[in-house]
């Protein structure tokens, strides 16, 4: 934002060319500024397809978009070089556009954008569409196609991308009309970023962008079907704040609704006010501070016991922006059994699908938690408040008595990789963002980094896109430049993306990178270390252990980055202390780790949440009652 | 599980139909029966899906179609408070000495005779799937040729109208 401030101020050299002419000259083209000018005075203006699509852009206050031209959508390349608010940036794969959108939404919780081309271009951003979709990611995608005249013909790079992404997008269009570009980039911010948030694409035929037409803003949706819930139902409010008071044992299971809807303030008054034990879910970190007393962590497969406890032992669970997935519920049908539901979410669709709600809700998490404040504020009023004081005392028991940790390895001249993930938390400090890949290196850096404020966790929870972290960090350091951003990497994730290294060195995007080198595919070696007899198939990828295939370094120096290693327990601190102070360029850092270490604790697929294992085959012990 | 008659109203938009019908099959639920056609309002278009579900997963999927940005509407149509309807075209075998007997069975049936030839009539018959069933069930000895099968199409009983309902509200 800041950088599109400080083009904006910049005079357009055109216009005072137009300026100076004189006056029987024959009339210049308009410049886009003028264009912009005319458009933002409600002025309807003449022009091409593509000039409507940047100018829509322009109107819905896109700063950046991540992309690659080709043929299809090369006409919107040509007004887009003019454009003095919307800054593209040149990615290396379209997947790291999609997932750069991603990371510039998550971080902010603005409207991403990417673009690209027909065929291969729109093809490849179909992992991020999907990653968007499963994380309810606002995004929105640009994408051209090939002339209308042409399409079904086999085309070259013709790919039918409406309807591969129709069932992994919130809505998506197919324009070959011109006049429609405006109505349809508006009707896509507004989908992309109202109701449950999620992924729109916008396929543009290039005869579409080349055509003239007539730009006018705003434009008038056109969307009799999509009604975004409002408020949140007044009796299930008071009903919900009725089950609250009577419960004993309840938990606030909060998801990752909470963040998007950005009712983390509203939550913590809730927390406060009722005094209920929270657990925040894999896409719910920071929602609420790691260091309230009363959160007691992630819950889920690789959960903390109290959190993963206190659901399975609670009278009552109130839910907030969750979908109760089966990373979260384990064996559904042995999940919390002892629990009355309350149900929140803006998306109908999602409450009683796996589990059924007792009290459902729909709406905005921010409305709901703000109308549950006043409905359990009045019944305090009225002398009806639940008594949780055994209950707070036995979770913060389980707490206490099982706190996350880790071995170390035995070796002690190796490093623990939970030990690296821990110290970067540390010294890099709350304010930053942190973004993960998928795999070991995610559940630790969910696991041992502190999260206290909302959107600094950046993630692939719903569809666990490996290669998710370099490009996401990229768009999280472009929406916010002031913050310190660490992709937090495993060295399979990292050598799916990391060309777009080359897009951070040569656009100024000083990210940093933390390669957590096990030397291999680590949560499929976990696996196969627990359930098929440490039998390693396939996943040595040879980056530590016996070679460096490629050195991490040397990569990270082919790119114009500084490449650093850490290989020894006491240098971990330093190497950490030393990418802190490059701010100039990327960094990457080759962080080698032991490569037995394992995600703990760990509730094995399929099976029930009570058997929990803290380190493998250990159970917590229980006291005598259970 | 139980069957279903939903009556969903859409934009009339290109893409729709694959929309709908690949809900259906991501979300792992089996379409028996859809019929599309325009309404009353030509930008409204109409289909009829019939579904064989539990009321729960019926609950989620309709859920699921509100949630497509080009569906306006959806409702359940109870068979005993809504009208059902089939169309059936079959070609049957005949000759000399069955096609009196074939023709008996038309007019049992209120079914109506669209094409004769030498060795064949052709049979329209319209109503729901329990007549259309026993209709086939009779002519079945005689030796059925072809036959092809309209999707459901329903509506509901009395005045009242859910295409109104749907203009207003959109």
């Amino acid at each position: 934002m800041c950088q599109s401030n400080t083009i904006d101020t910049r005079r357009w050299p055109s216009e005072k060319a137009i300026g100076d002419e004189v006056s029987d000259a024959k009339p210049a083209a308009p410049s886009p500024a003028q264009l912009a000018q005319q458009a933002r005075a409600k002025t309807p203006v003449e022009v091409t397809g593509a000039q409507s699509l940047v100018l829509s852009l322009e109107a819905m206050d896109v700063d950046t978009v991540f992309g690659i031209p080709g043929g299809a959508i090369l006409p919107a390349y040509d007004p887009l070089l003019d454009s003095v608010k919307v800054r593209h940036i040149l990615v290396r794969h379209e997947q790291g556009a999609g997932h750069a959108a991603e990371g510039y939404a998550s971080a902010t919780g603005r409207v991403g954008v990417c673009m690209a081309t027909s065929g291969p271009g729109a093809t490849n951003l179909v992992t991020p569409l999907a990653d968007a979709y499963m994380d309810s990611v606002p995004m929105v995608a640009i994408t051209g196609q090939v002339s209308s005249a042409s399409i079904g013909t086999d085309a070259f790079q013709e790919a039918d991308i409406r309807g591969i992404t129709m069932p992994i997008t919130k809505h998506n269009y197919l324009v070959t009309d011109a006049a429609e570009i405006p109505r349809v980039i508006a009707e896509a911010f507004h989908i992309a970023s109202t109701g449950r948030p999620g992924p729109v694409l916008v396929d543009i035929s290039k005869d579409a962008l080349q055509s003239r037409t007539t730009f006018s803003w705003p434009p008038k949706f056109e969307l009799p079907g999509y009604r975004p819930v409002a408020r949140p139902h007044g009796k299930q409010i008071r009903e919900a704040a009725r089950l609250i008071a009577e419960a004993r044992r309840p938990v606030l299971y909060v998801g990752g609704g909470v963040i998007r809807g950005r009712a983390s303030d509203e939550l913590r008054g809730l927390v406060e006010l009722t005094q209920i034990p929270v657990v925040t879910t894999l896409m719910a970190r920071g929602a609420v501070p790691d260091s309230h007393p009363l959160h007691l962590g992630m819950p889920g497969m690789h959960g903390s016991v109290a959190a993963v406890t206190a659901l399975q032992k609670a009278d009552l669970l109130i839910t907030l922006g969750a979908r109760f997935d089966d990373r979260v519920t384990g064996q559904l049908a042995t999940f919390a059994p002892y629990a009355k539901v309350i149900h929140a979410d803006i998306d109908p669709a999602e409450i009683s699908k796996n589990r059924v709600a007792d009290v459902p809700i729909v709406g905005d998490c921010k409305d709901v938690v703000t109308d549950l404040i006043d409905a359990v504020r009045a019944d305090h009023e009225a002398g009806r408040r639940g008594d949780y004081d055994a209950w707070r005392q036995e979770t913060a028991q389980w707490k206490a008595t099982y706190p996350l940790g880790y071995s170390a390895p035995e070796d002690d001249t190796e490093v623990a990789p939970q030990h690296v993930i821990e110290r970067i938390g540390v010294i890099s400090g709350p304010e930053s963002v942190f973004v993960a890949g998928v795999g070991q290196h995610q559940m630790w850096a969910a696991q041992f980094v502190q999260y206290e404020r909302p959107n600094s966790w950046v993630n692939s929870g719903g569809l666990g896109t490996m290669g998710f972290a370099v490009p996401a960090a990229m768009g999280a350091k472009v929406a916010e430049p002031g913050r310190t951003v660490w992709a937090i990497d495993g060295d399979g994730c990292f050598q799916m993306t990391n060309q777009e290294l080359a897009t951070c060195v040569i656009n100024d995007i000083p990210i940093k990178v933390a390669v957590i080198n096990n030397s291999s595919l680590g949560m499929v070696r976990q696996w196969q270390s627990l359930f098929y007899n440490e039998r390693y198939s396939n996943t040595d990828l040879h980056t530590s252990v016996g070679r460096r295939i490629p050195d991490f370094v040397k990569l990270a120096d082919a790119y114009g980055c500084v490449g650093l290693r850490c290989e020894r327990p006491e240098d971990v601190d330093a190497t950490i202390q030393k990418a802190m102070e490059i701010n100039d360029v990327p960094v990457v850092v080759d962080f080698v780790v032991h490569r037995d270490a394992m995600v703990w604790p760990m509730v094995p697929a399929g099976v029930s949440n009570d058997d929990i294992q803290i380190a493998r085959n250990m159970t917590p012990t229980w006291d005598r009652e259970e | 599980m139980t069957k279903h008659t939903l009556s969903v109203l859409v934009e009339n938009k290109p893409g729709v139909l694959t929309r709908i019908a690949a809900l259906f099959s991501r979300r792992g639920f089996n379409i028996d029966s859809l019929a599309v056609g325009p309404t009353e309002h030509p930008e409204i278009s109409r289909m009829t899906v019939t579904v064989e579900l539990e009321a729960l997963p019926l609950e989620q999927v309709t859920k699921q179609l509100n949630k497509l940005v080009e569906v306006l509407k959806v409702v359940e149509l109870e068979p005993a408070a809504s009208v059902q309807r089939e169309i059936l075209l079959v070609k049957v075998r005949t000759d000399l000495q069955s096609r009196s007997h074939v023709l008996e069975t038309v007019q049992l049936f209120r079914a109506k005779v669209v094409d004769v030839a030498g060795d064949a009539l052709t049979i329209e018959v319209t109503g729901n799937r329990d007549k259309l069933s026993a209709f086939l069930e009779v002519l079945e000895p005689f030796g059925i040729k072809e036959l092809v099968q309209s999707g459901m199409v329903a509506i509901g009983r009395g005045s009242r109208s859910i295409t109104d309902r749907a203009l207003r509200t959109a």
